[in-house]
């Protein structure tokens, strides 16, 4: 095995360019390195100025999504062994607007993901003398899917809609909607679906499928899209069919 | 995509990468999207198709020869086998990818996929069955 690998990083620095360029950085190739290794190699050790975001390096925190060989990578999972002999590419997020180096402005998805309202929300405030709500292992597993979802945003790097159409709501924060409609103690879902049954919600998403391919929890938000297309349609119908019935 | 309202007059200069006119050439998984977006223009040919053959039976047997005689030019051929092509490149993705939309309980456990699948294609074939039934009878 060599004993070192070229990553090729794409470097922005809007004060000196007005369009990012690619900058090779060779950097050792040790069998418990992550690309992430690499880069903070880089960072302490040949070019001080590189910019990108990380924190936990255990496939928690979301923070160190790139795009790694054309793929929307978690950089802190992707072994520098597996793409050698190299050379490894990596450049920011798709479909985000770069601020600097890897690092991309990600304020639109923070700005959406409450408009999906995602958390329990009741009719009525129950007192808490009454207790935890209970809920059964079957009840859980109905969600437990969904959130699992660290907000990294891979899948919305990975969306091909969302590229075309920024105004589209987007694989996370819908599934993330899916994770409470499915939870037994909320009782909010008539309130999503203001948001969800629009142009710009579900109705939006082609079902590509690459947000769950791309998602390094297991999510499927490809899965929950489509779940609500099928509800909220069904929703429609007895609307119509029943105008007083069905809020 | 939503953008606060600046609160300073600095901006920072950001890069936006457009998408490319062909985005879809870039990665196997669009490229196979594509088509099957592109199957649907398919699928409404093979109604017009059926249309103007029903249309043609119903005008008399002169009509109908002509309709048949129309149809099997070489030119016709070719576009009816690749339409039928992406007729069936429509339904085996659709098929394939119904299992994501639909959820469906038995015995309190989640119907495996495959299972969901097995059954759209026992739709299909007795569907089929039936109206080679119709047909032939």
């Amino acid at each position: 095995m060599a004993d070192s690998i070229t990553l090729e990083v794409t470097r922005y620095r809007p004060e000196e360019e007005s369009e990012p360029r690619v900058q090779a950085y060779q950097v050792p190739l040790r069998g418990e390195w992550v690309v992430l290794d690499g880069l903070n190699y880089i960072k302490d050790q040949l070019d001080g100025t590189l910019s990108y975001r990380w924190s936990c390096r255990m496939g928690i925190c979301g923070s160190c999504g790139m795009t790694v060989n054309g793929e929307p990578t978690l950089t802190c999972s992707a072994f520098l062994t597996d793409y050698a002999p190299g050379p490894i590419r990596v450049e920011p997020m798709r479909n985000f607007p770069v601020i600097r180096d890897l690092v991309v402005e990600v304020g639109d998805f923070m700005r959406k993901l409450p408009t999906v309202k995602p958390w329990l929300i009741r009719d009525e405030p129950t007192p808490l003398d009454l207790g935890e709500f209970l809920q059964t292992p079957a009840q859980m597993d109905e969600y437990a899917q969904f959130s699992m979802c660290i907000n990294c945003m891979l899948c919305y790097s990975a969306c091909p809609v969302y590229g075309l159409d920024p105004d589209f709501v987007g694989p996370a924060a819908i599934a993330l909607a899916q994770r409470y409609n499915l939870d037994s103690r909320d009782q909010g879902a008539q309130d999503r679906r203001d948001v969800l049954n629009t142009a710009e919600g579900v109705w939006a998403c082609t079902f590509v499928g690459e947000c769950t391919t791309a998602c390094p929890k297991g999510v499927d938000p490809a899965g929950a899209i489509q779940r609500l297309k099928l509800s909220t349609a069904l929703d429609s119908v007895r609307s119509l069919l029943w105008p007083r019935g069905a809020r | 995509m939503i953008f606060p309202t600046p609160v300073s007059d600095f901006q920072p200069r950001w890069y936006r990468r457009r998408p490319s006119t062909f985005w879809f050439v870039e990665r196997r998984s669009y490229q196979l999207f594509v088509l099957r977006e592109l199957s649907s223009v398919f699928v409404a040919w093979f109604v017009v198709f059926l249309l103007l053959l029903v249309r043609a039976i119903g005008a008399g047997p002169a009509a109908f020869a002509a309709f048949v005689a129309w149809s099997g030019q070489p030119w016709m051929l070719v576009l009816n086998v690749v339409a039928l092509l992406f007729v069936v490149l429509h339904a085996v993705t659709w098929f394939a990818l119904a299992p994501d939309a639909m959820v469906l309980k038995a015995r309190g456990r989640r119907v495996p996929r495959h299972q969901i699948i097995a059954a759209h294609y026992a739709v299909w074939a007795v569907a089929s069955v039936l109206l080679a039934w119709l047909v032939v009878a």
